[in-house]
């Protein structure tokens, strides 16, 4: 029995719907117009106890949507989903005191109080029993270093800072999962690494089963074994991030910034996916070292980096084939 | 104590220590609610001192009820908890719904806070005034009198637990709206004109023309003023006390099962603002 398991979810909302303008303003007061929206269609998939697996895919994909019925903050339409065996909007209170949920756009924490009274009222409403509670919150204070963070107003910490105290927040009562929506957004180099590092010494050394979103590939390749892709409410893959890249194009990005403006040769004219004055963007597909010498030979080059293509571009491309195979 | 109601007490106490912070909007709020008492003590002394049948009221009796609302004006539910607002409009309300907690008594937690801690920062000025200082400055006749006896005054307090209950109750009622309005300014302006005058903040009940009275007697908002202040005075006597507080016990239950059924029909229906 796996410990998150999802079949045929589905979700839709209702928006209300108006004219722009004044005249549509009036007009909604007598006769609303509703559009749904699915946010999610027919998800299926599983997670064991202790893995730790990336969801992604672009802004409105449903992400979100998902953690939020996984929590059981929100009711699906139709479909299953059992977390440890309970259905978490039908049996949300006791669900939710074994799962830790970091909405990295918003902060759980209490904003004028000092970050340690939030602790400790996160104490009384879990009742974590004081013994736990203490070491927990050591450990936690330890690892995340947040020792001189304690005194302050949540309202003054920086967003580093802050998100650093919500996973803490999030993680003292012991759940045995946590999900993670976004919760490197925003983040500086530095607080990003700590908070990757920090995630993965949880998964592996206390088996918590982890469940991140977020658009940052990096994050996904620095942490996960799995991926979870997910477009327009639909579920495109499901596998590690090899698979991603073989199944979806493993091309690189290699962005070259020019000393004198100089024309591309023929043979690279089909490479270019964005060019300006000075600065050329390929998309290499295979023999990247070769290109590279081919572009230090044939250009005047003054800098040189080679990236992944963005998340998006690997989704729209994963899409647009999935769209051709229908 | 059980573990399961000190976790909601913990949250009343954490907003209780919170809104106690504000204490020059009290000191500011004190002013006022000591003005207001005086004029309306002005206006009905003026009444009563013209008047050619027997008001339906002692003047000392007037007084009670003039002061009493005075000092506990905090609790009338003609507003909300703007931190409850902001939860529906930011999309904060995610993280309510993952606490281990029945929201409704989590929010009933948070409201009895609200309620209760700007009117005990208020209270205490006002008492002060209200008891020694108008005495002091010659106006004895003006002064708060204590409750008509020693059992007056404990069915005035059962009666007031009651009323702050009842203010709970109809506050959650505003914020359950938010579901389905987002905003609940509008439902506050509405309920700023409808409370104060039903709950005899204004002018005390028993001055309304005969022919309210019937619907004065029944509707709930009587049980935030009208009830304890009257028990308060002897203005109600003690053998129709229990009677009283019952009815106000009953609307109490009434509207906690509505915010209760509300809050499980919106559940369902839940939309979680910014994605």
């Amino acid at each position: 029995m796996p410990q998150i398991l999802v079949e045929g979810l589905s979700k839709s909302f209702r928006i209300a719907e108006r004219k722009p303008g004044l005249w549509g303003a009036f007009g909604g007061l007598l006769h609303r117009r509703y559009r749904s929206v699915d946010a999610l269609r027919e998800v299926s998939f599983s997670i064991d106890e202790g893995e730790l697996v990336g969801y992604i895919g672009p802004n409105g994909a449903g992400k979100s949507t998902t953690i939020k019925i996984l929590s059981g903050i929100l009711v699906p339409n139709s479909g299953r989903c059992e977390v440890q065996g309970r259905v978490p909007w039908k049996q949300r209170r006791e669900h939710v005191a074994t799962i830790g949920v970091v909405f990295g756009q918003r902060t759980q924490l209490w904003w004028d109080l000092p970050v340690i009274e939030s602790f400790d009222l996160l104490r009384d409403i879990y009742r974590i029993p004081g013994s736990i509670y203490q070491s927990n919150r050591d450990e936690l204070i330890d690892m995340l270093d947040l020792g001189s963070l304690l005194d302050v107003p949540v309202r003054q910490l920086s967003l580093g800072q802050r998100v650093r105290c919500d996973i803490a927040a999030a993680l003292l009562h012991n759940p045995s999962i946590l999900f993670l929506d976004e919760p490197t957004i925003g983040l500086d180099a530095v607080s990003q690494l700590s908070v990757r590092a920090f995630i993965k010494k949880i998964c592996r050394e206390q088996n918590v089963t982890v469940l991140l979103t977020t658009h940052d590939l990096d994050d996904i390749e620095a942490l996960c074994d799995r991926i979870l892709v997910l477009n327009d409410g639909r579920l495109l893959l499901d596998g590690t991030i090899a698979d991603l890249r073989g199944r979806y194009g493993d091309s690189r990005y290699v962005a070259v910034e020019l000393e004198s403006i100089t024309s591309v040769t023929p043979a690279h004219e089909s490479l270019v996916v964005e060019r300006s004055e000075s600065h050329i963007l390929f998309s290499v597909e295979s023999d990247v070292p070769g290109f590279v010498d081919d572009v230090l030979r044939l250009y005047p080059v003054k800098d040189l980096l080679i990236t992944h293509p963005p998340i998006e571009r690997v989704v729209a491309s994963m899409y647009q084939a999935e769209r051709v195979d229908q | 104590m059980t573990p399961f109601l000190r976790s909601y007490l913990a949250v009343v106490a954490a907003r209780f220590r919170m809104l106690l912070q504000y204490r020059v909007a009290a000191l500011a709020g004190v002013a006022t609610q000591i003005f207001w008492g005086c004029i309306k003590l002005m206006v009905l002394g003026a009444f009563y001192a013209v008047a050619v049948t027997t008001p339906p009221m002692t003047f000392t009796a007037i007084v009670a009820y003039v002061w009493l609302g005075q000092v506990l004006i905090g609790l009338l539910p003609w507003n909300h908890d703007p931190e409850l607002q902001e939860l529906f409009t930011s999309g904060g309300v995610a993280y309510e719904l993952l606490r281990p907690l029945d929201l409704y008594w989590f929010w009933f937690a948070r409201t009895l806070a609200f309620r209760t801690a700007p009117t005990l920062l208020r209270m205490v000025p006002g008492i002060i005034f209200a008891v020694l200082v108008l005495p002091l400055i010659g106006l004895p006749e003006w002064a708060l009198p204590p409750p008509a006896s020693l059992a007056h005054g404990l069915m005035f307090s059962v009666s007031f637990i009651v009323t702050v209950m009842l203010s709970c109750a109809i506050t959650i009622l505003i914020t359950i709206s938010m579901f389905w309005l987002i905003e609940a300014r509008g439902l506050s302006t509405f309920m700023y004109g409808v409370v104060p005058v039903f709950s005899g903040m204004i002018v005390p009940l028993p001055l309304f023309p005969d022919w309210m009275q019937p619907f004065l007697h029944w509707q709930p908002f009587r049980g935030l003023c009208d009830v304890p202040f009257r028990i308060y005075s002897g203005d109600i006597p003690l053998s129709m006390a229990t009677q009283e507080i019952t009815l106000q016990l009953l609307w109490v239950v009434v509207l906690i099962a509505a915010g209760y059924s509300l809050i499980s029909f919106a559940r369902v229906r839940l939309v979680v603002q910014g994605g």
